[in-house]
């Protein structure tokens, strides 16, 4: 076990302003992952008074281990990454509200309200959505009654709790495949289950056959996850040899995508069936003053870079936006 | 081994700058079979060498069994949070709060120091109307990013009502605990033995499992 310190500088030291329940903001954004950051600081120094909203501020990117695709980095840690981030917007003061969710949202008189979880309601002008994505799930019997004992979503969460277990991976994505690597170094075997190919970046692929502890099985669907108080393994088919068969395993982590987080906005904003909301390619959406970024939106390719330059779009609309109004 | 370096060091030095009242770090080791007691004991003597208003007691299990007893210490290492008038709050860490923990650990000392952050008025009634005492167990791993926000949120209603206490586990540490708790995805919550909750849950969660308890 490593004691490696994690510090968290820009939330423990921000002296960050507080959201007012009774401003009306010319722009508020919720989320504050790659794409809410960056519109954060195109807001500010654009001169917009603007606040930011965030259940998980930093987003999906604290969860990533090491990203080695982001321009300027060869390979740096997620949680500095967004660190980074976080520390160059809060030098513009800009007001946060942190752990704290968007339940609902109207627009009337073109003024949105928003409803919070803690209860307050907040007002604003414009708004821009980029409230991402969450881990899709498989769908499958034993999947809900396990998560959190033995089910997992979170690689470098819960990777530890399995050291000399046996563990499953189900995807073959990028994610999917930094997962296989990274636990196979703790854990005594490691089955990577993938329904069609591995999607992989070459890169990734190339070191995860490296490993000896690592099995890869292709062509192979998860039907069931059973067993007790834990997981004690998966039921799996396997399409070329039309069979169906068991893995024994401790541990099941699901990387197979994302799916958007438009819940709340769904009967105010258009979306597709997949729950992303349709945006053009200067992020507004069907809601006039109503701009969305990032994994929420129909944007092709759900990465850091794309994200965050889309964030930075959306806060020049709704500049522009604004300057119409005036 | 010193976990702080220069840059943390600093920023710690900043952060505690911050801070109202005196805050006591008592620690709990042992002398035999605690693998990480005395890692925990020195990073907590280099936590109390940034902080002006950190103080730090070091007791033993067995030697200041009393004070185990007073403070309800059950395993080692651990810590207790301590106010300026030497009051248990009811803010524990079981095992060492390193890695990603050592965000909780802060968050703790300043909230304990009298200088948190305010909870919204409707959430401060909700938690001043729970009678029934409540234990919340936050099993983590080091590794987790998310599990400190977890460890905050049960520690900040400790705080705010002396019903409630709460604790950090680090999984790892106390593994046959963990075993016994099912925990095989962190953050795991555990409120009043039986009920649990996975996941940085928001503190309206915590609230409306505690209210039907
Ligand atoms: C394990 C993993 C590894 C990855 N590795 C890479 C990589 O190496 N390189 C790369 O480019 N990309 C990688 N990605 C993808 C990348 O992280 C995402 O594309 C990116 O984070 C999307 O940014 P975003 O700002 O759109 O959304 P997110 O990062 O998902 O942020 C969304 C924000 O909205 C908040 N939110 C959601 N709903 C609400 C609500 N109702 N109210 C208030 N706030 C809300 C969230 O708390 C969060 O703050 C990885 C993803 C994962 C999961």
């Amino acid at each position: 076990m490593g004691f490696e310190l994690n510090f968290d500088s820009s939330s423990l030291k921000s002296n960050t302003k507080k959201i007012e329940e009774n401003v009306i903001y010319d722009v508020l954004i919720i989320g504050a992952g790659p794409a809410g950051l960056n519109s954060a600081l195109y807001a500010t120094r654009n001169g917009l008074n603007a606040g930011l909203i965030a259940d998980k501020y930093g987003g999906q990117v604290l969860d990533t281990s090491s990203v080695e695709n982001y321009l300027g980095y060869e390979s740096i840690p997620g949680e500095d990454l967004v660190g980074a981030f976080r520390e160059h917007v809060e030098k513009y003061e800009i007001p946060i509200k942190k752990d704290s969710r968007v339940e609902k949202v109207e627009k009337k008189e073109n003024r949105f309200f928003l409803s919070m979880s803690d209860g307050t309601e907040l007002k604003s002008k414009t708004l821009i959505i980029a409230t991402g994505s969450k881990p899709r799930k498989l769908n499958v019997p034993g999947e809900e009654k396990f998560s959190g004992k033995g089910v997992a979503y979170c690689a470098i969460c819960d990777g530890p709790l399995f050291q000399g277990r046996d563990v499953v991976i189900a995807g073959g994505g990028n994610s999917a495949v930094e997962a296989a690597i990274d636990i196979a170094k703790i854990a005594n075997k490691v089955y990577l289950v993938q329904r069609s190919v591995l999607r992989a970046e070459q890169a990734l692929v190339d070191k995860l056959e490296t490993l000896n502890n690592v099995e890869i099985r292709l062509g192979t669907q998860v039907k069931e996850i059973y067993g007790e108080k834990l997981v004690k393994g998966i039921k799996v088919y396997n399409k070329v040899e039309d069979k169906e068969f068991d893995i024994k395993a401790d541990g099941i982590f699901v990387e197979i995508g994302s799916v958007p987080n438009s819940g709340p906005f769904k009967d105010l904003v258009e979306t597709l069936p997949n729950g992303e909301i349709v945006i053009d390619c200067s992020c507004n959406t069907s809601v006039p003053g109503l701009f969305a970024a990032g994994d929420v939106t129909t944007v092709p390719y759900k990465q850091i870079s794309i994200s965050s330059g889309e964030g930075a779009k959306a806060a020049l609309s709704a500049n522009a936006y604004i300057n119409k109004l005036k | 081994m010193a976990l702080l370096n220069d840059e943390i060091r600093t920023n710690l030095v900043e952060v505690f700058g911050k801070m109202k009242e005196e805050v006591t770090i008592a620690v709990f080791t042992k002398e035999d079979g605690c693998e990480t007691c005395k890692d925990t004991l020195d990073f907590m003597k280099e936590i109390e060498e940034v902080g002006e208003k950190i103080k730090l007691e070091e007791y033993d299990m067995e030697k200041d069994s009393k004070k185990a007893e007073e403070f309800n210490v059950e395993m080692t290492p651990s810590i207790v949070l301590l106010d300026s008038e030497g009051k248990d709050n009811g803010i524990k860490f079981y095992g060492i709060p390193a890695g990603h923990e050592i965000n909780s650990l802060i968050t703790g000392i300043i909230e304990v120091s009298g200088s948190g952050e305010d909870v919204p008025s409707a959430l401060k009634e909700r938690i001043a109307k729970i009678k029934t005492p409540v234990d919340i167990k936050v099993f983590v791993t080091l590794g987790c990013p998310h599990c400190p926000g977890a460890v905050a949120k049960a520690h900040k209603l400790a705080l705010e009502n002396p019903n409630i206490r709460a604790q950090m586990i680090e999984a790892q540490t106390f593994s046959e605990l963990s075993d016994k708790y099912n925990v095989s995805g962190v953050p795991k919550i555990i409120i009043n033995e039986d009920n649990d909750l996975v996941g940085n849950q928001p503190i309206e969660k915590f609230l409306e499992t505690i209210e039907s308890l």
